[in-house]
């Protein structure tokens, strides 16, 4: 069912801006993402933004987040001339590209554009508009679909920039990408931010795209990326998200698989107001394999909303999901896992697995894992659970002389293991193990929260966490 | 004395299970405790352990004098007291090293110590897994998972070893365990006998009797003890099974 645009002050706003500001907004563009543009924004006049009246955001009500007013900047921010001190991430060993965006514009120094000598391409999104457009107009808006939803449609209207990545055919990546986007102003800011990425075929990237925040401004966060992987092409992709409870994000990420190309997607949302992942997955040749895993620990008011969509279109693929969550205080979730396997798909593997824990009477969660069959020739399961702490084993480990509170870290320790141990890139993982531990114990402080090293940490962060209910 | 049970009743959702356990244990001494099933011999080791699911509607368990009812499960293993579970329980994420490491280090703290430090605490592991021969590495290993029923119960008396409680109950250790097995967790429960400490072992079967001796055998029936005697109380119950005992009531 669709609504009509039901005039929130946001969704009118958003429309007046693309009159007002097409100008600018399209100051980079081909005629055919003109057109693109064009095309999104009659689509958002009929969408408008999701509501609760939609099967995939029946859980998560937005309504305060469409009532507030937030700045929209349609010009490129200044740069930004400390800017290695500030995007300094301590993960140690974590020997990563570094790229850094703020609000959405990509300010990492140097070029805005960077092309290695094995022809990987990388830096803004708004710079590779201009200076390859024929790469770009072959996927841009090839993979987002604009009738999904009213985030991608106004996104694909409104969107100027974001970051940019090319691998070209053969070339396989040793060292992961890491992205930092941090949402910092003095004003509630509303975001678009688009990304592109596309392996080329036979090639291979390990992307760690992390969102963080510095402040207790409220900000609202619309990312879409689309994400091309050519033929035995293999992408790894690390989510990290840490902003501030004022924050919300909507991320919508569509992967596009060819024959024989893997992905693994791990999601870790360790805090955030409104987060809102949808992971669409179109598995486009025989032989694909998907991973998409992810962890989520709330509590507070904190909701989380994870959304999987896997298209199996072809035989012999593969797919797998497995979420897990931990949720405090009044914390709420919800699951939504779509796995659609057609007709000529034999021989599909596809699994989905949710599984939660709540800690007070008052956290929620709504999980719907959900398969949809027309081939007869397949192996496919879903499953869910939502429930407390195992009581057997908290007497168990009590037996032995550990006191409750650290019995119960053990055991949620042990539960967010599972997704852990997901992770391949070895610095990463223990950072997280270590960050989840910290999260867990209530000792994580913004600092450590943050993957990044702050040039001037106590004076900008000092929102409040409050995670000893743990 | 180290164990005074003093008329305990205990009971589950209402349902009365122990109806007045009377039962003393000196250190230095092994007792057993026979009788069919459900008649409350699981519970008693539950109860002694502070397993909550149980309430304890009248009578009192001393310990060194002091009782253990107001203590919470964690105090009573930091006080000695150690259950060997019949089913131990898999916790899959928590690794054997971490979760041994975990339950050292608080029962050190609990008595006014400084953590275990690694090399000892590495060490101690290695010398208590050739006790009970235990083969595998357990860094890695979950606990309990993916053991057979022979390695858990190993791990059991492994744990045992490790936490060196001045009061080991052990409950059905014996069952599911071919014979080597229970040759091997025996000889563990025999090794870590002392003057300074007391078990008392949960059977159903004489078979465990015999490599673990027992200097009493009581006979829980219904929910209390009805027969006490030395170690060919077991041997006669043996011959003579538990309708002997009902008959004789």
């Amino acid at each position: 069912m669709r609504t009509e645009n039901t005039g929130f002050p946001l969704s009118d706003k958003l429309i007046n801006d693309f009159e007002v500001y097409l100008p600018d907004i399209k100051r980079n563009d081909t005629n055919k993402t003109v057109k693109l543009r064009e095309d999104a924004i009659a689509e958002f006049h009929k969408l408008g933004l999701p509501t609760q009246a939609l099967e995939d955001w029946r859980n998560t009500n937005l309504t305060d987040v469409y009532n507030e007013s937030y700045n929209h900047y349609y010009q490129t921010p200044e740069k930004i001339d400390d800017i290695d001190k500030i995007f300094q991430c301590n993960v140690p060993h974590l020997n990563t590209l570094m790229l850094a965006m703020l609000n959405g514009w990509y300010v990492s120094k140097g070029n805005d554009l960077t092309k290695l000598s094995n022809g990987v391409i990388y830096g803004s999104f708004a710079a590779a508009l201009k200076e390859y457009p024929e790469i770009i107009e072959k996927h841009y808006g090839k993979y987002a679909d604009i009738t999904k939803n009213g985030f991608t449609a106004i996104n694909t209207a409104l969107a100027m920039d974001g970051f940019f990545i090319y691998i070209p055919e053969n070339v396989e990546v040793k060292q992961p990408i890491q992205i930092v986007n941090i949402i910092h102003h003095e004003h509630n800011i509303c975001l678009q931010t688009r990304n592109l990425i596309i392996l080329e075929k036979n090639s291979k990237l390990t992307l760690i795209h992390c969102d963080d925040s510095y402040n207790h401004q409220k900000s609202l966060s619309n990312t879409v990326s689309e994400i091309y992987i050519g033929e035995n092409a293999s992408f790894d992709h690390y989510k990290m998200q840490n902003v501030n409870n004022a924050s919300t994000l909507i991320n919508s990420s569509f992967f596009h698989l060819e024959r024989n190309a893997r992905i693994c997607s791990n999601g870790l949302s360790l805090n955030g107001g409104i987060l809102k992942n949808d992971n669409y997955v179109k598995m486009n040749g025989e032989g694909c394999e998907t991973n998409i895993y992810g962890l989520y620990l709330m509590d507070r008011k904190q909701h989380i909303d994870n959304l999987v969509f896997v298209e199996h279109l072809y035989p012999n693929c593969y797919s797998n999901e497995l979420y897990k969550g931990i949720m405090d205080d009044n914390a709420s979730g919800v699951f939504n896992g779509h796995v659609i396997v057609h007709k000529d798909a034999q021989k599909t593997n596809a699994f989905q697995k949710n599984k939660n824990i709540l800690l007070t009477d008052k956290a929620k969660v709504n999980t719907k894992p959900f398969l949809e069959i027309y081939a007869d020739d397949v192996k496919c399961s879903h499953g869910a659970t939502v429930g407390q702490l195992d009581t057997e084993a908290m007497f168990y480990i009590r037996s032995r002389g550990v006191s409750e509170h650290n019995a119960r870290m053990l055991l949620m320790y042990a539960f967010t293991d599972e997704v852990i141990q997901k992770i391949t890139v070895e610095p990463l993982r223990y950072r997280v193990e270590d960050m989840v531990k910290k999260r867990l114990r209530g000792e994580l402080s913004v600092c450590d929260q943050c993957v990044l090293h702050c040039s001037h940490p106590e004076k900008e962060f000092n929102f409040e966490i409050d995670m000893t209910k743990v | 004395m180290l164990l005074n049970i003093k008329n305990l009743h205990a009971s589950i959702n209402g349902k009365e299970i122990l109806k007045g356990v009377n039962l003393e244990v000196n250190k230095g001494e092994v007792h057993a405790i026979m009788g069919p099933n459900g008649t409350g011999k699981s519970t008693l080791a539950s109860v002694i352990a502070g397993r909550e699911v149980f309430d304890v509607t009248e009578g009192d368990i001393l310990y060194n004098g002091k009782s253990l009812l107001e203590m919470s499960i964690d105090a009573r293993a930091c006080e000695g007291i150690f259950l060997g579970f019949q089913y131990p329980v898999e916790i899959p994420g928590v690794s054997m090293t971490n979760f041994m490491r975990t339950a050292v280090n608080e029962q050190r703290k609990y008595h006014g110590l400084d953590p275990i430090p690694s090399g000892e605490f590495l060490r101690m592991m290695e010398e208590k897994k050739k006790m009970v021969e235990i083969t595998a590495k357990l860094t890695n290993r979950s606990v309990n998972e993916g053991f057979s029923g022979g390695e858990k119960k190993k791990n059991e008396i492994f744990q045992m070893a490790m936490l060196n409680p001045t009061l080991s109950i052990l409950d059905e250790t014996d069952s599911g365990l071919d014979i080597d097995a229970l040759r091997i967790v025996a000889n563990g429960v025999n090794k870590l006998r002392s003057p300074e400490n007391a078990t008392v072992v949960i059977t159903h079967y004489q078979r465990l009797l015999d490599y673990i001796v027992p200097d009493f055998v009581h006979v829980l029936f219904e929910g209390r003890i009805v027969k006490s005697g030395g170690k060919e109380l077991a041997l006669e119950l043996e011959n003579k099974g538990y309708e002997w005992i009902k008959e004789s009531l």
